[in-house]
């Protein structure tokens, strides 16, 4: 077996005397999709923000390629190929698709002594970008990206992230305000990056999306894994009873099936 | 990371190229601001007298929209960036002192005087980004305060310096003429500073990369700030521009007038802010256009000379302003929403 793209062994995250975080171990390779289950509060936010670079954990490891890392900001983490796409995108309602993609890191054109934004190219490449995801849509770059669905904006984010050489994508919920049709264009969006290699993290507490795409599953319960297992090894009805604590919650499933 | 090279060239020439639409016009911030300067300049050409629109009418109104606009510009960008700058409304008077107080009070080289007064604006701008960015308190409290620094800053030194309140100055004549002359007997010079401020705030906001980190920087602060954008710098230098931009204004009516008074300024402080919203900008930023805030300089300065040349008594103009502020407000939403939900081909789904 090669070496997990990204790993955590043993790790705690504590606030002064809360652990919110504890003995979390996660290995996710290149092209595989871990989908991280759990209930509201089960620490899921802050397992993301760890990985993402906004927290240090109090203890334990984290490595990428089996190097291990510690970073001082989210920047940091962005220039190891970690991209945390969250729940609306992240992204700027009232600016164009093309701003949107390459904020901070505009294409630029000579403008006689000048080097000026080269909306033009911007556009092309956002929309080249985004309908390579199979958002075929989208055809205009110059549209503002306040304008488009809630589906459509997580596939900007994905795209954009992915055009600037992320290797581990971790998303927040990204099917959670949607539509049963745009979330299923999100999932088929998390298949092709999948394919493309890179290392998927998608968080979630809807099992139905969970099973459509993940390889591998991980139950995060009060801040400890419950279980890890992978796909095909436990049904739904199990997965949302490990969800649910252990217990059958027959009105839960059924809010789940949706 | 990656750039901007890796996708070949060729597969640009397939996609389909930006067309001129529907859709890129009402996207545009400026719309509103256009449509209500034709509307009040129609109003006025017609039931002002004919002077209006001749060089006369067009000087009056263009004196006062160059000298708010050379503080509305950077106010809006401010604003477009999600901050306000309120202590311009101090800085006007603060810029004219210094100058005055220098060269004119003391006898220093005119250079010396405008170096000082530009400088004066850096400092105050370098503070109010400083404060903002350091104390998290909203920029529109730091720079009430400031405002009221200033101020009072400027009334204490001078009576401590001169003994009065109102300072004389003469200006050399290569100086009036580059800050403060009439070009055909109406036309201030500053009209062309002005003008010049414009293109060179075009060119920053839309064109170079900058512009996108302003947009973004008032889109979403904490978001602009996770891509790299170097987001406190920027605020700094926003701040330094507008206040620096008021002490100019301050400086070249000292120089227009030959002298300087510790008062006055405080009628820029809202007339920047109806400008910018009349131009588009939206007030809590991420959205808005130099073009927008240009047409938004001119209708005030249309509105508020306009009612001269007409038979209604001038008393109105402020009801006028109103009315027109809140008619915009209204229009630049409306067109901002269209914006928004507008799409070419709706029902085509992928």
């Amino acid at each position: 077996m090669s070496t997990p793209l990204i790993e955590l062994k043993n790790v705690t995250k504590s606030f002064g005397v809360m652990d919110v975080l504890h003995g979390i171990t996660l290995k996710v390779n290149k092209g595989e999709v871990l989908c991280l289950l759990g209930d509201n509060g089960a620490g899921k936010s802050t397992l993301i923000k760890t990985l993402s670079g906004v927290y240090k954990p109090t203890s334990g490891s984290f490595s990428i390629d089996g190097e291990r890392v510690s970073f001082a900001s989210p920047r940091e983490a962005q220039d190891k190929g970690i991209a945390t796409v969250y729940q609306f995108g992240g992204t700027f309602p009232l600016m164009s698709i093309g701003r949107c993609f390459f904020i901070g890191n505009e294409p630029t054109k000579s403008f006689g002594p000048f080097r000026v934004y080269d909306r033009k190219r911007a556009n092309q490449i956002a929309v080249k970008a985004v309908q390579d995801f199979g958002i075929t849509r989208i055809d205009d770059g110059d549209r503002l990206v306040g304008g488009m669905s809630g589906g459509e904006r997580q596939s900007l984010a994905i795209a954009r992230a992915v055009y600037f050489g992320a290797r581990v994508l971790i998303l927040d919920e990204p099917t959670a305000a949607l539509g049963v049709k745009q979330a299923s264009h999100v999932l088929r969006i998390v298949l092709e990056a999948k394919k493309r290699g890179l290392a998927v993290i998608f968080i979630t507490h809807q099992v139905t999306h969970a099973m459509a795409v993940g390889d591998q599953f991980a139950v995060l319960i009060r801040g400890g894994l419950a279980a890890n297992f992978s796909k095909g090894e436990k049904t739904r009805e199990e997965i949302t009873d490990l969800m649910a604590g252990g217990q059958t919650l027959a009105n839960l499933d059924i809010d789940l099936e949706e | 990371m990656n750039t901007t090279q890796n996708i070949p060239a060729k597969h640009l020439d397939e996609l389909p190229n930006a067309r001129f639409d529907l859709g890129l016009l009402i996207r545009r911030p400026e719309v509103g601001a256009f449509i209500g300067l034709a509307f009040v300049f129609g109003f006025f050409a017609f039931f002002g007298n004919a002077n209006f629109v001749l060089p006369i009418g067009a000087a009056s109104y263009l004196n006062v929209a160059a000298n708010l606009g050379i503080v509305a510009l950077p106010v809006g960008l401010l604003m477009i960036a999600g901050e306000l700058d309120i202590s311009i409304g101090a800085m006007i008077p603060a810029g004219a002192m210094t100058v005055a107080i220098v060269s004119g009070h003391y006898g220093a080289p005119i250079v010396v005087g405008i170096g000082a007064s530009l400088l004066l604006g850096f400092v105050i701008g370098l503070i109010n980004g400083i404060l903002t960015i350091r104390t998290g308190v909203p920029s529109l409290i730091v720079t009430l305060g400031t405002l009221f620094a200033v101020q009072g800053l400027v009334l204490g030194v001078s009576v401590a310096l001169t003994g009065s309140t109102s300072v004389p100055l003469s200006a050399p004549d290569w100086i009036k003429t580059v800050f403060g002359s009439y070009v055909a007997n109406s036309f201030q010079v500053t009209i062309f500073w002005w003008l010049a401020f414009v293109v060179m705030c075009f060119f920053v906001l839309h064109m170079s990369r900058y512009g996108n980190w302003i947009f973004a920087m008032g889109g979403d602060r904490e978001s602009a700030r996770n891509v790299g954008i170097p987001t406190e710098r920027l605020t700094v230098a926003l701040f330094a521009t507008s206040s620096m931009s008021a002490s100019f204004v301050g400086m070249c009516q000292t120089i227009l007038y030959s002298s300087a008074q510790v008062s006055g300024g405080m009628s820029y402080i809202f007339n920047s802010i109806v400008t910018v919203v009349v131009g588009g900008v939206l007030l809590t930023g991420g959205f808005g256009s130099v073009v927008g805030i240009f047409f938004g300089t001119l209708t005030f300065a249309v509105v508020s000379q306009g009612i001269y040349f007409t038979q209604f008594d001038a008393n109105w103009a402020s009801l006028i302003i109103g009315v027109l502020l809140l008619l915009a407000v209204l229009t630049n939403n409306t067109f901002r929403k269209m914006a928004l939900s507008y799409s070419p081909k709706k029902g085509r789904t992928s």
